[in-house]
């Protein structure tokens, strides 16, 4: 599916329009097929899409760190708006994720 | 000086609505679009209306999960009832789930029961951030109530801000 994708070995997810319980079970257990993989180094969340996340979508993004860091890897968000910002910074999230504004430039390649 | 001002419209009902699901977790989205579309007349901003959803979204997802254990059975229903004071939103969502021992603890910032699932512990933090009020009534074995209530309208200063 397009919605995950590894370049080098970062690996990018598309998240969907709005994050919650229901979609956040099946993000995490696809990421973490490829994080057990060994190919993926960092994690980028890419938030162009998403509109709305609830706590699950901190549930998804700290259980990802909590995996990938145990290898060193460093996680990203890219593209979130204002909501999805406000989010990130009021659980403390802003800590252990890298949160880049402009369309991921450093990270294309 | 703003509550005296508004008091008259604190007790007349202008609108209300109750509606009852399967507490499955597809209807997450629909408890929150339910609420939006219902508050759409008052004109929320749209940090308003993220902060409802948001809020709403906690909840039910709560009901889903702990209160009825997630076990996803149609046969187990969420309750939400809405009501509208001028423009203050009140929301209750209830659930006839397994109920919460200690409502203290389980409101504590990243206390959660279910870490295999990771759950954040955020949600009643959450929820008590985004509105303006939060009140929880639970009994082990009984269920739990959540009442949350918001004033719509009252900052689209903060959406200029930036």
């Amino acid at each position: 599916m397009d919605e995950f994708k590894v370049i080098n070995n970062y690996l990018m997810i598309r998240l969907p329009d709005e994050i919650d319980h229901h979609q956040s079970v099946d993000i995490s257990s696809r990421a973490d097929r490829y994080i057990l993989s060994g190919k993926v180094g960092n994690i980028v969340f890419d938030f162009e899409r998403t509109t709305f996340m609830d706590s699950s979508g901190i549930g998804i993004i700290l259980g990802r760190y909590k995996k990938i860091s145990c290898f060193g890897g460093k996680v990203y968000a890219v593209n979130a708006d204002r909501r999805i910002r406000r989010i990130l910074m009021m659980s403390g999230l802003k800590d252990i994720v890298e949160i880049i504004d402009e369309k991921g430039a450093e990270m294309q390649s | 000086m703003i509550e005296i001002v508004e008091k008259k419209d604190m007790n007349t009902v202008t609108n209300d609505m109750q509606i009852e699901f399967a507490a499955v977790s597809n209807n997450e989205s629909f408890a929150r679009m339910a609420v939006s579309a219902f508050i759409t007349p008052l004109n929320p901003t749209l940090e308003e209306l993220s902060d409802v959803k948001t809020a709403v979204s906690e909840a039910v997802t709560n009901a889903v999960i702990h209160g009825y254990e997630n076990r996803n059975d149609k046969n187990d229903k969420v309750r939400m009832s809405c009501v509208l004071r001028g423009d203050v939103l009140e929301v209750e969502i209830s659930d006839r789930g397994v109920g919460i021992e200690d409502v203290k603890k389980a409101m504590e910032p990243l206390y959660t029961t279910k870490p295999e699932l990771e759950r954040s512990g955020m949600g009643f933090a959450f929820m008590e951030a985004f509105m303006d009020d939060l009140e929880v009534y639970s009994k082990a074995g009984c269920g739990t109530s959540v009442k949350m209530c918001k004033k719509i309208g009252i900052n689209p200063w903060i959406d200029s801000e930036e």
